[in-house]
């Protein structure tokens, strides 16, 4: 429970003091207060939440985590092949649970609102006994969600989150993340895309009027600006515009020769597809063959837009042909896609690889702690190199609990062979080129903080 | 007593009992029992039923009584989060001010909203305040992230000035509190297999829905609230009388809007953060729901109707297929499978199917909502008593 003024002994005395006014013979049980929030010290089982939308825009990636958490559970309790735990450098995950505690979990709907997500949230911690809280498909609702653990004392490792805010500004000692962000996805693709298209392009950026969207254009912009290219202009779309025609018209007027959609999910879908109509992939500006950018991808989106992604450049968290292309840097991949296909007959998103890949961190740092106490956990994160988990070596930074390795650079695949192969892997970008520092503008700057961290009760 | 009549001090007393009671009645089922899944004793949940019955209550007095159809009911929700988060950044982490900031920003609000509205009635205005809260909602979201913190929203932050709290101890943080009394702060107690648990902030929250429900009380049986009935039943007549309704009507939104802000400030309260969905038409439409399921225009309808929707909304939407594998266990395996297969669509993400049957069900054969479900029990068992005692008096023809 949360931070009490009230031990159990303050409370016996006040009630003799009280004069026993409950005529029910009231039994206080013998344990002792807890040293932190929903401390599974006295049970054989441990209990995670996931907590995922279900409904809503991002139902899809909601569905593919929940997949990959109920195989990290089986994989942690010693069922099925291992997945990744048998490639993980670290080698404290015995396949017997957690420090011998057999892993159970519970579920809940975020709905991809803040609201509801702290609602789900808090009945895991309050009702649930969650130890700790993972998933979500939103940066909104990482930043609710983050701040909630914070104040409960629970760890909060994120799910799908990409703007910079999560371990930016808005970043708490109680969570983590894995997934990159923005600034690495302009850091990663600026380079490529001038290699491909030559250092005097001009960009329009078509941007999604909220926060991620505002990260996302600023992090492309000032990235492909470095390296010669030119900004005309950057046009915020409503969220919920599903006809993007109205915007794309006003690109065909201007000289800019590329496009830059950030865009996710459906939105991404629409523009893209109302971009490629309106002919644009086949235009001549300044001699130049006019080209469209989308900065952050994903397979789930990629299979929604068909077609119309052929060609067309954005980032990665992670792929799952990454092992079979690229080679035993990012040995894990393969393991980790066996498990996932011979358990669902398909292969994982990168939503999906960020979520295991959370719950087997979460699990083996606690090991590697030998508590669940989160301010044990958070220290045995803090700092910790790894590999064997599908990214290449990896650290979780001390400093803002941003992971860093190397970003996935990619474009729709010209003839893909099944609806599972729609992209293809340009480059792995190196983890030094996509590396900030933690006091950087874009993360808040030198006020940023992660604060103490909180273990409850 | 209080200025009420007999019938309506009873019923003040019963809904005071039963929320000081909420953590016993809401938790009926042993901790480790399979049951245990349908326990809805824990502080948050027990916060949002005493919230949004305070939401409900307000959104009562005008769609009860003057039977105007806000559609946009949320907005002022939303206004008076933001307006309470502003007040715990700046100014200090006791709730008082926060509250208090909320409940005047959203009057002041709905003043306007409902100055502009009110011009015209029925399903135009319904419309128009769909509108005002879209707008709200769209503004949060993106144009005024300065302020709102656009989709992220707004919490307290080490870093805020709070300039009548102190300085904080390194590795502490602000919590929301009443004068050093910590919102989230808990006592457990143990009874057997039971477990108990009594949160301060849903004391706090319960204890300003029973006034709020004293005060909704004392309008519907004023003159005023005579007036606003007057509105419902006939509008036009009343022009005709030489009376002008508007004003009344007006009021009624500005009193319904700060019950709103008022919820919208508990929110912040009892969990500091805002985002702009808590504005969405969604959440509008919402608590429409809740009033119609419990019953519109009665004292206590909206307050079971909210605790309905909420329960079902955090309880059967945790219900997953893992759950359902344990209760079914026992069944033979073709059996199990098919019986879970036929279940799994209305628990889990399924839960908004199960609150359409209920709300179907409860329009089709109750329009009076749950209230008159009771009603109907009540009669039900009364009139077999009368029934008895007809038969032994034997009336004269």
């Amino acid at each position: 429970m949360s931070t009490s003024n009230f031990t159990r002994r303050g409370m016996l005395k006040t009630s003799a003091v009280a004069g026993a006014g409950l005529a029910v013979p009231t039994i206080f049980t013998a344990s002792s207060v807890a040293a932190f929030t929903n401390d599974p010290a006295d049970q054989s089982t441990v209990t995670l939440g996931f907590n995922v939308p279900q409904s809503g825009p991002y139902a899809d990636e909601g569905a593919d985590e929940l997949r990959a958490y109920e195989l990290a559970v089986e994989h942690l309790n010693g069922e099925g092949d291992g997945g990744m735990m048998q490639t993980f450098s670290s080698k404290a995950l015995q396949g017997n649970g957690i420090m011998g505690k057999k892993v159970e979990y519970v579920t809940g709907d975020t709905q991809t609102k803040s609201d509801a997500a702290r609602a789900t949230a808090k009945s895991m911690i309050e009702k649930d006994g969650a130890v700790i809280i993972t998933g979500g498909s939103s940066s909104g609702v990482a930043v609710a969600v983050q701040a909630l653990c914070q104040e409960a004392g629970v760890i909060f490792m994120a799910g799908l989150t990409h703007a910079n805010d999560t371990t930016g500004k808005d970043r708490k000692a109680n969570g983590f993340r894995h997934f990159f962000n923005s600034w690495m996805s302009g850091a990663a693709l600026a380079p490529v895309l001038t290699k491909e298209y030559g250092t005097d392009r001009k960009a329009y950026h078509l941007t999604a009027d909220y926060n991620w969207g505002y990260t996302t254009e600023e992090a492309i912009r000032n990235s492909t600006e470095a390296l010669g290219w030119e900004t005309v202009n950057a046009v915020k779309t409503p969220l919920t515009q599903t006809d993007f025609s109205a915007y794309i018209t006003p690109v065909l007027q201007s000289d800019a020769d590329v496009l830059v959609l950030n865009h996710y999910g459906n939105n991404m879908v629409n523009s893209l597809t109302n971009a490629v109509q309106f002919g644009l992939r086949d235009k001549m500006v300044n001699d130049k063959k006019f080209e469209i950018v989308v900065p952050l991808y994903s397979e789930l989106m990629a299979r929604g837009a068909g077609a119309a992604v052929k060609g067309i450049f954005g980032s990665q968290n992670w792929d799952w042909k990454l092992q079979k292309q690229l080679g035993d840097r990012y040995i894990g991949t393969d393991a980790f896609v066996k498990s996932f296909g011979e358990k669902y007959g398909f292969p994982p998103s990168q939503a999906a690889h960020t979520c295991y890949v959370q719950t087997l961190l979460y699990a083996d740092a606690v090991e590697r702690a030998g508590s669940f106490n989160p301010c044990a956990v958070v220290e045995a994160l803090e700092g910790f190199e790894f590999d064997g988990l599908g990214n290449g070596p990896t650290l979780y930074r001390a400093e803002d609990h941003q992971c860093f390795k190397d970003v996935v650079v990619v474009r729709g695949k010209e003839n893909p062979e099944n609806e599972f192969d729609l992209v293809e892997i340009v480059e792995a970008t190196p983890v030094d080129q996509v590396t900030y520092a933690p006091d950087a503008p874009e993360f808040g700057g030198a006020d940023a903080k992660l604060g103490e961290c909180n273990a409850g009760a | 007593m209080l200025g009420l009549t007999r019938k309506d001090a009873i019923l003040l007393a019963i809904v005071t009992v039963v929320a000081l009671l909420a953590p016993f009645i809401l938790n009926p089922f042993p901790t480790n029992s399979g049951f245990a899944q349908f326990n809805a004793g824990y502080p948050d949940l027990m916060q949002r039923f005493a919230i949004f019955g305070i939401f409900a209550i307000g959104f009562n007095i005008l769609f009860g009584l003057t039977g105007y159809l806000s559609f946009g009911h949320a907005a002022f929700l939303g206004v008076g989060s933001y307006a309470g988060i502003w007040m715990m950044k700046l100014l200090t982490a006791n709730i008082i001010p926060g509250i208090a900031a909320s409940i005047v920003v959203a009057g002041l609000f709905a003043l306007i909203v409902g100055f502009i509205s009110l011009r015209r009635s029925g399903i135009y205005f319904a419309i128009l305040t769909l509108a005002f809260a879209q707008m709200s909602y769209a503004l949060a979201y993106s144009v005024l992230t300065p302020i709102t913190g656009g989709e992220t929203g707004l919490q307290l932050k080490l870093n805020d000035p709070r300039v009548l709290d102190g300085a904080l101890a390194p590795g502490e943080r602000a919590h929301a509190n009443l004068f050093g009394l910590d919102m989230t702060s808990s006592i457990e107690m143990h009874f057997g297999a039971w477990q108990f648990t009594f949160n301060t902030g849903y004391y706090i929250a319960a204890l300003v829905l029973v006034l709020a429900f004293y005060l909704s009380i004392r309008i519907f049986r004023s003159p005023f609230g005579m007036m606003l009935r007057a509105i419902k039943s006939n509008n036009t007549r009343m022009t005709y009388t030489g009376l002008n309704a508007r004003p009344y009507a007006l009021a009624a939104f500005v009193i319904s809007g700060m019950y709103a802000g008022l919820a919208g400030g508990l929110m912040v309260a009892m969990d500091t953060q805002v985002g702009p969905e808590r504005m969405f038409w969604t959440a509008s439409g919402e608590v429409v729901l809740m009033t119609i399921l419990g019953g519109a225009g009665t004292l206590i309808g909206p307050v079971l109707g909210a605790g309905l929707i909420k329960y079902m909304e955090n309880i059967i939407s945790k219900i997953n297929s893992g759950i359902l594998h344990e209760w079914f266990y026992w069944m033979p395996d073709g059996l199990e499978d098919f019986v879970i297969t036929l279940v799994y669509p209305f628990v889990g993400k399924g839960w908004h199917l199960t609150l359409g049957i209920v709300f179907m069900l409860v329009v089709i054969f109750l329009p009076g909502g749950l209230v008159e479900g009771g009603q109907r029990l009540r009669r039900l068992a009364q009139g077999k008593r009368a029934k008895k005692s007809a038969t032994q008096t034997n009336p004269a023809e």
